[in-house]
């Protein structure tokens, strides 16, 4: 197979890790309070993913460096043109990763409040804006001939963009409330329950919408209904499991319908990576914005060697902190205060 | 101002202030790991109090080193866009495998450590932090590989269909000669920035107990941490000077003109000396004002050539060399100026050196005073002690602003015996397609977000130092079938 198509793929394994993985941590994140209550309990599910969370965001540093390194001119175009869109993105990143270390910090309430407040809107915020960017991946956008966006920041909103955002925030907070209801005990897991009971609903509701959507506007491709239909029956198996309590499997059901969400987008801008919504022959195309051969090749060796590693060790942290979490487990505050003793 | 130089600013600004954060994570997580080993092995309690101690501080850093990070992962396709077409097909390498080899590493093994202490047992607890460290040593090698190919581009030719640079030699890349020499100065700069941390700090705490209580139970520990930290940048600053001279001889081979800014050398000399204070207008409009008032003869031909006699080109032969090189002009007619802005590099070069005698002082000092089971006492070794703790961190940021501002015009610079097509002009490598507004919001958001985070930074910092070293329990592993829900050791 020719190697720019393995990394058009291996991007969209990225993303869809990405994805599945800081999707949960950004949906805790969401629920955090609502879930939570008192700060206790606001602790418990901050740390479900406490040892986690950045393991997790580096998927996305990942895909930010293949795209680099394989497509330079996918990476190029798509970071210059969504520019101010990344910006809120990287902004929201840059004081989520602060906030989650610092809070507990210092034992101070007005302190701890004020940082869960970064928290939550840390995670609202690329919660939605991902899917906007996304979207935006499916629509196209305006590229002169040298593949340079010539749009502005009202250019990625359009409505089609703007339910993409709504795509990614429910799924991201029904797939967080499982995560949740997993990794948690007590009151905590039965107000997670109650909101994944609701969320994978709304989820199902949400996305297929914008799923169709995609699939009848954009795609052009037969093919792209059989991923409308695996994350349509996945997140469909996720509500029933949920209403069920068997969360485990709704958990596998949301990862299901993320991978069938991701293959829906990169099939629909196949053999395009970045459409040109005013005139095809501008799309920055796999072929047009790859490397060479050779560094597709290097990449490719580096890739087969380090993935099933990285796997492997993320895979064990995973089970080292396998237990569940109740408010019994959160020990009292000991941190220091600001003023001195 | 323009798109360009916001652009510039806003990369100078976010890139400085990461790297303020870097070398300290870098060499204290080492240091910390070879604390928790000394724990691990002599069993003494005085070791695991210093690595939860350093540990605690070392992830109030890390946070804000990671957040600083994830712009930078970005903002070579945000604001470089042309420079990011040009060298994707090198450049991105090197990035990617840092973070499919490093920050994986990292980030995973840095959790396991935080939250591990009661669930692993003791020597694989210990092998997380290792891993963790190890991984930030990787990281910094493949990040000054993407660096050095901009200082000195091997392994890659360029293809005049597509315009772009494209690599040939992936080994060539990985072990570009500026490489070799880069990474042993910045990891040995790192050392230096973490011994004095560990240093100054103890030396405050000995200081202070010591006037407390002649006998306290701490000094033993601050007097360890204290000849630790000393010994650590003592052998680090041997290696800052020996790295460093090696590097700016070859400094002197790939990129003349970038010596003779460091010189403020306006005409070729021999033996060029080398000047501690110059006046004048360094910012080259007028040559002919700069005058070299301090000078040590010779030393400029040494440090560039190891011969004390030896002929250095000044600027403006430089100046007419690139030209006829290079081309004088640009497509759309300008004049183009070679020299780098001297201000800013002649001075900034001084302090990366001069700045670190702070450490000189203080690590000498520590091993005189703890000599023969020794405590520090004196007051004013205190003031030396907390003087001391920023000069590192400042000599590494100059050295960095040395190192990138005199590569200018050029974000990718010639190589001499490479192809010269293979080179960017900075003015030919940011996002045409962002504009100048644009840059504004970030530029601006960015400084203030990273300022308010800063100050967070500071206070906890200073305020968990100013705390010392807590009583620490011994960490009890916790097993699975115990179903009495015990609380974490560490919990956000
Ligand atoms: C010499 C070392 C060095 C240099 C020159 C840079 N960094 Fe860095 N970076 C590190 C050494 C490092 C580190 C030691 O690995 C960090 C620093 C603090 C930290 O917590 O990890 C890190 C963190 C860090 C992260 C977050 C990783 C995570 O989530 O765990 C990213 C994405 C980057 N860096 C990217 C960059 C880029 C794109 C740079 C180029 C402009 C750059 N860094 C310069
Ligand atoms: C691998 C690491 C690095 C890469 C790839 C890199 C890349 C770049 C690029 C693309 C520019 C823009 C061109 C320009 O403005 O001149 C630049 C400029 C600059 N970089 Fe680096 N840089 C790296 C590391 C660093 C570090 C660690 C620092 C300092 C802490 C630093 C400091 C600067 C400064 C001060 C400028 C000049 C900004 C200006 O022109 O006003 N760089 N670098
Ligand atoms: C005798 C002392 C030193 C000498 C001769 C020296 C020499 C050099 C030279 C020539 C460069 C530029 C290399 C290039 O652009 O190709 C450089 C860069 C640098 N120096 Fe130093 N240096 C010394 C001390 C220090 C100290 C004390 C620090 C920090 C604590 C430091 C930190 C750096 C850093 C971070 C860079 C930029 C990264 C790089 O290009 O490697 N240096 N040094």
């Amino acid at each position: 197979m020719d190697l720019a198509l393995v990394w058009f793929i291996l991007i969209a394994v990225l993303w869809t890790g990405y994805l599945v993985l800081e999707g949960f941590d950004f949906g805790v994140g969401m629920l955090m309070p609502i879930v939570g209550k008192t700060n206790r309990g606001r602790r418990v599910a901050l740390n479900t993913i406490g040892p986690v969370w950045d393991g997790n965001e580096v998927w996305l540093l990942t895909a930010g460096g293949a795209t680099f390194a394989a497509f330079p001119e996918w990476y190029a175009t798509m970071f210059s043109g969504f520019y101010l869109p990344l910006l809120l993105i990287l902004l929201s990143l840059i004081v989520r990763a602060v906030a989650i270390e610092y809070r507990g910090k210092i034992n101070d309430e007005t302190w701890r409040s004020r940082w869960d407040w970064v928290i939550i809107l840390s995670a609202w915020i690329p919660s939605i804006l991902w899917g906007v960017a996304f979207a935006n991946l499916v629509r196209g956008v305006p590229l002169d001939e040298n593949h340079q966006f010539i749009g502005n920041f009202f250019t990625l909103v359009s409505p089609f963009a703007l339910l993409g955002g709504l795509v990614t925030l429910t799924l991201f907070l029904s797939h967080g409330a499982v995560f949740l209801s997993l990794k948690t005990d007590g009151v905590i897991r039965e107000r997670s329950e109650a909101v994944a009971r609701r969320m994978t609903l709304a989820a199902i509701v949400v996305a297929g919408v914008w799923a169709v959507w995609a699939q009848l506007a954009y795609s052009g491709k037969a093919w792209t209904w059989a991923a409308v239909g695996v994350a349509a029956l996945a997140l469909i198996g996720a509500w029933y499991s949920s209403l069920r309590g068997r969360f485990g499997w709704a958990f596998v059901a949301n990862g299901v319908a993320i991978v069938g969400a991701v293959v829906l987008i990169f099939g629909s801008m196949y053999p395009d990576v970045m459409p040109a919504s005013n005139d095809p022959a501008n799309s920055l195309t796999i072929d047009n914005a790859s490397s060479t051969d050779y560094t597709l090749t290097v990449m490719t060796w580096v890739a087969a060697i380090l993935t099933p590693v990285v796997l492997a060790y993320q895979a064990w942290s995973y089970w080292v902190f396998r237990r569940r979490l109740s408010e019994e487990h959160i020990p009292e505050h000991n941190e220091l205060t600001f003023a001195k003793n | 101002m323009e798109a360009l130089e916001l652009a510039r600013w806003q990369f100078g600004i976010t890139t400085v202030y990461h790297f303020v954060l870097v070398p300290l994570t870098i060499g204290l997580s080492l240091l910390v790991a070879i604390m928790q080993t000394a724990w691990v092995r002599t069993g003494n309690e005085k070791w695991l109090r210093l690595t939860k101690f350093y540990g605690k501080l070392l992830l109030i850093n890390f946070a804000l080193g990671v957040a600083t990070g994830i712009v930078q992962e970005f903002q070579f396709g945000m604001n470089w866009s042309e420079y990011s077409r040009f060298v994707g097909d090198v450049f991105g390498a090197p990035l990617a495998m840092e973070a499919l080899l490093a920050f994986f590493l990292e980030s995973t093994f840095l959790g396991l450590w935080i939250f591990g202490w009661d669930r692993l047992p003791k020597r694989l607890h210990l092998m997380t932090v290792w891993a963790f460290s190890i991984g930030s040593l990787l990281s910094a090698y493949f990040i000054i590989a993407a660096n050095s190919w901009m200082q000195h581009p091997v392994g890659a030719e360029y293809n005049p269909e597509t315009g772009r640079a494209e690599m040939n030699d992936i080994g060539a890349v990985l072990t570009n000669s500026t490489t070799l020499v880069a990474f042993p100065h910045v990891i040995a700069t790192a050392f230096l920035v973490a011994g004095t941390f560990v240093a100054g700090i103890a030396v405050y705490w000995m200081v202070r107990r010591s006037r407390q209580d002649r006998d306290h139970h701490d000094l033993p520990m601050y007097r360890t941490a204290a000849r630790f930290g000393a010994v650590t940048m003592i052998i680090a600053g041997v290696a800052v000077i020996v790295t460093g001279d090696i590097q700016a001889k070859l400094m002197f081979e790939q990129q003349p003109i970038k010596m003779a800014a460091a010189e403020a050398l306006i005409e070729t000399e021999q033996p060029a000396a080398f000047s501690l204070l110059t006046i004048g207008n360094l910012a080259g409009d007028d040559p002919s004002s700069v005058r070299h008032i301090i000078t040590v003869p010779g030393l400029t031909s040494y440090l560039a050539t190891g011969d004390w006699n030896a002929e250095v080109p000044g600027l403006n032969d430089l100046q007419e060399l690139y030209a006829e090189r290079y081309g004088a002009t640009t497509p759309d007619g300008q004049e183009i100026n070679y020299r780098p802005n001297l201000a800013v590099t002649y001075w900034s070069f001084r302090l990366m050196i001069g700045l670190a005698a702070f450490s000189a002082a203080l690590a000498l000092a520590v091993l005189w005073f703890t000599r023969k089971k020794g405590v520090v006492t004196q007051g004013w070794m205190r003031t030396l002690a907390l003087v001391s703790l920023p000069m590192p961190f400042l000599a590494a940021s100059f050295g960095w602003i040395f190192t990138e501002m005199g590569r200018q015009p050029f974000v990718v610079a010639p190589n001499p015996t490479g192809s010269d097509q293979i080179m960017l002009m900075t003015m030919f490598g940011y996002s045409t397609s962002v504009s100048a507004g644009e840059v504004l919001t970030s530029m601006i958001s960015f400084t203030i977000v990273y300022a308010i985070l800063g100050v967070f930074w500071f206070r906890l910092m200073q305020r968990y130092a100013v705390e010392g070293a807590p009583e620490v329990a011994e960490p009890v592993l916790q097993s699975d079938d115990d179903d009495t829900a015990k609380p974490l050791s560490f919990a956000y």
